[in-house]
């Protein structure tokens, strides 16, 4: 999504400060997965706003549909039916989607300028008209969300309704949850609310209720509320401590600036080399 | 200087096929950087935008890589390690303070050459398969996200290592007075080859005798 927006604060393969003076107040989406009953109005909700329709595709036996994320399908439930203690049979239903993370993998290993950009209320949104389709977003994102179209190579994910937010709306996901399971407003709103929940939770029996926001990411924008946060991976393969890859922050923080002046350096070498040594000549020239 | 002051030292096909591995590898320098650190950025202009730089790359890389197999076909056999060429290498501070007459006898290639054509063929064979993972759109999708990421570290690692020892041949042919015209034209001074690859000047000499 493309907005003009005076409250960036960071925007892929820049490295002089993006336009900032607006400081907006930080958000987030907060997922009740003990609230959610798995109706899908969040999907068709994404797809009305966000004017998408996907290919219809076909029933795999299962009620997640469409089966994963794609260039139009912004956001999935993904069912699990996970045995948490013996005996007790569990339907977890986990909304899937961008978190929009504090520190972004996908931002950080953008080679395009401006194809990424992190508003200061939190948001990470793309900006596809910059997109060049490289798939380096993928390579960072610890999540695994975004996806490239096949109709035109650029990279799509959840924009947490960045252009209804910026006018004082809440996402459309959240403006159509019937049971309340989603619940938008400040970030720090939201982790009162869900604290809230998980007291509620815990009285009735679920111990190890709690919230996800992971730090290893600096915390999430998208948080969830979890009957089980001490095993989070029961939950459709949700990282338990989500990170941007050392691999990643080799190439981008490490690799990225030393090889580059390691290059510049080489050539200067070779210069100075020529005006101090002087060339190889051979006796009868 | 007369014509039989010059010898022949690379044959047509050798500098075409050199000349085709150069040119790509220039277009890949200036795209992989391009796609490396945004103070490159601006080179993708030279491709046609952004867009166009990521969907060329790969496709030169495979040219080159298939220039470069030729190429290092031509060369293998004058690019095999002896105990001279270790010598050299242990000397190499008289190599750039220019004390040539204190170094082994060399053959057809310096040790700086047959390093540059080692480190060629395991960089190149890098680049090619890591490459491959991160081809978007038509490889990458085929491969995890956790390889895709050990690819783009190897990528950029072998591209480094390939173009600092590039930046160092280009160097070198100019430093050593004589060597690129061998390249362009494909002949050197009879007194060229006696100083720089005395080993090699016999070898064509008996042969011409």
């Amino acid at each position: 999504m493309a907005l003009q927006s005076l409250d960036i604060t960071a925007r892929s393969a820049t490295t002089t400060p993006s336009p900032g003076v607006r400081e907006t107040q930080k958000v987030a989406k907060l997922i009740d997965v003990s609230k959610c009953i798995g109706c899908k109005a969040c999907q068709v909700a994404c797809m009305e706003w966000n004017d998408l329709r996907d290919e219809i595709g076909t029933n795999h036996g299962v009620y997640d549909n469409p089966l994963d994320l794609t260039d139009k399908s912004w956001t999935v439930m993904r069912f699990s039916e996970v045995e948490v203690e013996q005996g007790k049979l569990e339907w977890l239903i986990r909304k899937d989607g961008c978190m929009h993370c504090a520190d972004p993998g996908c931002l950080k290993a953008c080679p395009a300028p401006g194809a990424i950009v992190q508003y200061s209320n939190g948001i990470v949104d793309f900006h596809e008209e910059n997109c060049i389709g490289c798939g380096y977003c993928i390579t960072g994102c610890p999540f695994n969300i975004p996806r490239i179209s096949k109709k035109d190579s650029k990279a799509y994910k959840c924009t947490l309704c960045s252009d209804r937010v910026s006018v004082g709306m809440e996402p459309a996901c959240v403006k159509t949850c019937p049971t309340g399971a989603l619940v938008f407003g400040s970030k720090e709103d939201m982790i009162q609310h869900a604290e809230e929940r998980i007291v509620d939770l815990k009285s009735r029996g679920y111990k190890n209720a709690g919230l996800y926001d992971p730090p290893g990411v600096g915390g999430t924008h998208v948080m969830y509320v979890l009957q089980h946060a001490d095993q989070p991976q029961i939950y459709n393969d949700l990282p338990k401590d989500p990170q941007i890859s050392l691999l990643v922050e080799l190439w981008k923080g490490v690799l990225k600036p030393i090889m580059s002046l390691g290059l510049g350096l080489a050539a200067l070498t070779g210069f100075l080399h020529y005006v101090t040594v002087g060339p190889k000549e051979t006796e009868d020239d | 200087m007369k014509d039989d002051d010059l010898i022949e030292r690379y044959k047509p096909a050798d500098r075409a096929n050199h000349w085709l591995t150069a040119i790509t590898m220039i277009l890949l320098t200036l795209s992989g950087l391009a796609l490396f650190h945004p103070a490159f950025f601006w080179l993708t202009n030279l491709f046609g935008g952004g867009p166009w730089t990521r969907i060329l790359h790969p496709y030169i890389g495979v040219v080159m890589a298939v220039s470069f197999w030729f190429l290092a076909h031509r060369f293998f056999a004058d690019n095999l390690m002896t105990a001279a060429d270790w010598q050299w290498m242990r000397q190499l501070r008289d190599v750039i303070t220019n004390h040539d007459e204190r170094l082994p006898e060399v053959g057809r290639f310096n040790a700086g050459q047959k390093l540059l054509f080692w480190v060629m063929i395991a960089t190149m064979l890098l680049l090619l398969l890591s490459g491959i993972v991160i081809w978007q759109p038509w490889f990458a999708p085929w491969f995890s996200i956790g390889l895709n990421r050990v690819a783009v570290v190897i990528h950029s690692v072998s591209a480094f290592a390939l173009m600092l020892g590039i930046i160092v041949h280009i160097y070198a042919a100019y430093w050593v007075r004589g060597t690129i015209r061998g390249m362009t034209r494909g002949v050197v001074p009879r007194a060229w080859a006696k100083h720089h690859h005395p080993g090699w000047y016999r070898e064509v000499s008996k042969g011409a005798k």
